[in-house]
């Protein structure tokens, strides 16, 4: 990909994105045999012990606004939000038959419940609830999260045949720092000067580890970062803001464009935030698996499906944002239906207002089609940052 | 003999002397609570799904379910202002409406059932299971309250097993989180003789409320266990497990029920006893509170009688052989936890339900799919074709909400009874000709 332009980079990205199909991951797996596929759903499953077992990490982030969903539905009440329905689309389509394996993270109610709804629809692939510590002690949460982690390893043991090492999950971790290294420095990149990379294009690179060998993919983001930087592109008299909510359930390509199109520079946001979870470098010295423990425990975002014990520090994240990206205030988009994201946002907007920050909120489905509204929404918000700013 | 139906004057709501009985209990409760400023005792807030009602009793502390509270507004018709309220303040209408109700309570003065106010808790005790609302619900009140909160994580039972990871998790977690900050919170040393004492009379109880719900086995059941039942399970989830009152209830509760079996006779509606049991059901998920009298009244009205529902599973699930055990004091609050219904993975709900079509001779299964429950809902679809395919008897799908008003309509939800009623005839009829 070296010497490529960023228009070449994001059609490729952008290709995988749309690729309903998982082209890229079957060709993977075909491409020698016993390779295996795991999938998994947001929020996050530490896809180094997957990489470790030589298998492909697979994220599944529902199907967007080009799936059809034809059978989803009816196994979803109105009520329900869309990533669910779109998922179970993808696996009774057959579009992940040749997935060996899915991961339902602990996240909530509903990706809860569909880990035992694939159980049911798909007996003879391995699925597994993934539990997470939401208390964060070494000796309480640590211990817990360190077991589930070693169940998880047995299995993918079964599944790939073969004992995973340490050393292997050494190596693993250090592939995965080098990809969170590259990352944020995108991310870095975005919030210093997001007229270069723009949210629309980033999420899209972004996107594309999902589906990529890790390997691959940090090399797309450092390509992506030498072109970008590059590329002679116009500042406009936009806004900086920080989009939040967007952790499971991913907006359109078409909201994010829309956003940008009404004024906004989103120079921080939580799309895909598994490729962020883990803040720095997991060290690769000693027992690999209690390090991605202490990571998690220690080291990691903050976000709504996250327990917060400290209540001084509930929303703090935020605020932390806002000052390290200049921003000048905060979309909640969430998603419709979504408990997490919407039981969370009063409180976050109460540490915003005092705080003296702007926001705004609304919701979103994958497959949202009009955005008329939000932009016109974001535009006065906009708008309005600049008037308060000027005065 | 058949017994005759008393039509009762709608003023004159008919009750067993079983309920008239745990009225009483739920009320003195409620005076407990709302005198707790006056007599210097404090309070746990805690949820009904994990609720360690024993090991609060250790501590002296007074047990207040938000969500009983939300319950409780919803049967005297305020939730709906409560719920408009939480969402002028901001509160989106795509959430939990128990959540809402309790935070409008909150908002216009958190007056209680008796009408007086209930007080501050002094701890929010975040035992969480079976239901990830309930982290978020104790953020938001803590953000109000400002009081310490307790966090206890109940692990999911994906798998349809208990790891000794999970039980170690929990029971660390009661050892060094939970009893330290209840000891401070109350001031109050703990002592495991003591919980050990509750634990032995939580058993005790929990035979008997096993004893009763499984008398809808019988024909005609001599129980409701839906509607009926959320009266019957309504101390042991709540601030009464593991105490004498319980005790003497659920003994009082069996004599009645036996009573009544002895007589062949039908569960007690508030219209009087039912007459003809013409429909037997398992019902999935949990009740309408808004119009709690007028949902049940579409049942009894076609002779449709509740013999297993998984709602009485929800702060407990016993019929399984689980008791709370005195030997093992915490590691029996952990599988407590572990075991209610919607810590189950949908695989064991499904097995739960078929089981208890065979097990109670049911006609089918019947769905009450909750707006506000994510936990309950998500996955129901699929629940009620694995339940049809693997009994081959028939199963409907409603829809209402726990206590929001706006999403119960009670034409739809008649309309979509009786047709089911009718497809319960035809199967039957189906199979007369079959055979």
């Amino acid at each position: 990909m070296t010497g490529k332009t960023v228009s070449e980079i994001v059609a490729y990205c952008e290709d995988l994105f749309d690729d309903l199909n998982f082209t890229s991951a079957r060709e993977w797996k075909k491409a020698k045999p016993g390779r295996k596929v795991i999938g998994y759903m947001p929020i996050y499953v530490p896809r180094e012990l997957i990489h470790a077992a030589g298998m492909l990490p697979l994220g599944i982030m529902g199907g967007g606004d080009n799936l059809e969903v034809i059978h989803g539905d009816a196994y979803y009440q109105s009520y329900i939000c869309r990533i669910p329905r779109s998922t179970v689309e993808l696996g009774v389509s057959g579009r992940l038959d040749f997935v060996d394996g899915m991961l339902f993270p602990s996240i909530c109610d509903v990706i809860r419940n569909l880990s035992g709804m694939w159980k049911t629809m798909f007996p003879h692939v391995y699925s597994k609830y993934f539990d997470v510590p939401q208390t964060y002690k070494d000796e309480i949460g640590g211990v817990f999260y360190t077991g589930e982690m070693r169940e998880l390893l047995h299995d993918l043991e079964e599944i790939a045949g073969h004992e995973i090492t340490d050393d292997d999950i050494r190596a693993s971790i250090e592939v995965y720092n080098e990809n969170r290294r590259a990352i944020a420095e995108l991310y870095a990149l975005r919030a210093q000067k997001p007229w270069q990379a723009p949210a629309s294009e980033a999420y899209l690179v972004i996107r594309a580890g999902l589906v990529l060998p890790v390997e691959e993919h940090t090399k797309v983001v450092r390509d992506y970062i030498a072109a970008a930087a590059a590329e002679e592109r116009p500042l406009k008299d936009n806004s900086r803001v920080i989009l939040t909510g967007m952790f499971c359930e991913q907006p359109p390509l078409n909201l994010i464009k829309s956003l940008e199109l009404s004024g906004c520079y989103i120079v921080d946001d939580d799309f895909v935030l598994v490729s962020r979870w883990l803040i720095g470098d997991v060290p690769t010295e000693g027992d690999p698996v209690h390090n991605l423990s202490q990571a998690f425990l220690h080291r990691s975002m903050s976000t709504a499906a996250k327990y917060e014990p400290n209540q001084v520090e509930k929303g703090q994240f935020l605020v932390r944002a806002v000052k390290a990206t200049g921003a000048e205030g905060v979309i909640f988009a969430s998603t419709s239906f979504c408990d997490p994201a919407l039981l969370d946002r009063p409180i976050l907007q109460n540490v915003l207002k005092q705080a003296g920050i702007p926001y705004i909120a609304f919701k979103y489905a994958e497959n949202s089609g009009q955005m008329q509204p939000i932009r016109e929404q974001a535009g006065t918000f906009v708008d309005s940052i600049k008037l308060w700013s000027a005065a | 003999m058949k017994p005759s139906v008393v039509k009762a004057q709608p003023q004159d709501v008919l009750k067993d002397a079983s309920m008239i009985k745990q009225k009483q209990m739920m009320a003195a409760h409620y005076d407990r609570l709302t005198q707790a400023p006056e007599t210097g005792a404090k309070v746990a807030s805690t949820f009904v799904p994990g609720n360690l009602n024993e090991l609060i009793m250790c501590f002296d502390l007074v047990n207040n379910l938000p969500e009983v509270n939300a319950i409780q507004s919803g049967l005297r018709k305020q939730s709906g202002a409560y719920i408009m309220e939480a969402e002028r303040a901001g509160h989106s209408e795509d959430v939990c409406t128990y959540v809402k109700s309790d935070i409008g309570m909150m908002m216009k003065g958190n007056i209680g059932p008796n009408g007086k106010k209930l007080p501050d808790p002094d701890v929010l005790l975040l035992s969480y299971t079976g239901c990830f609302t309930f982290l978020k619900w104790f953020e938001l009140l803590r953000e109000q309250y400002k009081c310490p909160t307790i966090f206890l994580q109940t692990p999911y039972m994906a798998d349809g097993k208990v790891t000794p990871n999970m039980i170690q998790y929990m029971v660390k977690q009661l050892k060094e989180d939970v009893i330290p900050t209840l000891e401070q919170v109350s001031g109050v040393k703990f002592d495991i003789d003591r919980l050990r004492e509750y634990l032995k009379k939580s058993a005790q109880a929990e035979d008997d409320l096993v004893y009763i719900l499984q008398t809808g086995k019988n024909k005609p059941s001599p129980i409701d266990a839906y509607f009926g039942g959320i009266y019957y399970i309504g101390p042991i989830f709540g601030a009464f497990r593991g105490t004498d009152d319980a005790i003497e209830y659920y003994r009082f509760l069996r004599e009645e029920v036996d009573e009544r079996l002895a007589k062949g006779l039908g569960p007690v509606t508030p219209d009087g006893p039912m007459a003809e049991e013409k429909y037997r059901l398992v019902v999935e998920g949990p009740p309408n509170y808004t119009s709690f009298r007028q949902f049940w009244k579409m049942f009894y009205d076609e002779g449709a009688t509740v013999v297993a529902s998984s709602y009485t599973k929800v702060g407990g699930t016993y019929d399984f052989g689980f008791r709370h055990d005195p030997d093992r004091p915490l590691e029996s609050l952990a599988e407590y936890c572990l075991g209610v219904y919607t810590n189950r993975s949908l695989p064991m709900r499904i097995d739960m339900l078929c089981n208890y079509i065979n097990e109670y001779e049911a006609d089918g299964l019947l769905i009450n799919s909750i707006k506000s429950c994510n936990s309950f809902s998500a996955g129901q679809l699929l629940i009620m074709r694995e339940v049809e395919k693997r009994t081959g008897k028939p199963a409907a799908f409603i829809e209402t909400d726990l206590v929001d008003p706006r999403y119960f309509s009670a034409a739809n939800v008649k309309n979509r009874l009786e047709s089911y009623f009718q497809m319960v005839e035809q199967k039957r009829s189906g199979k007369g000709a079959a055979a």
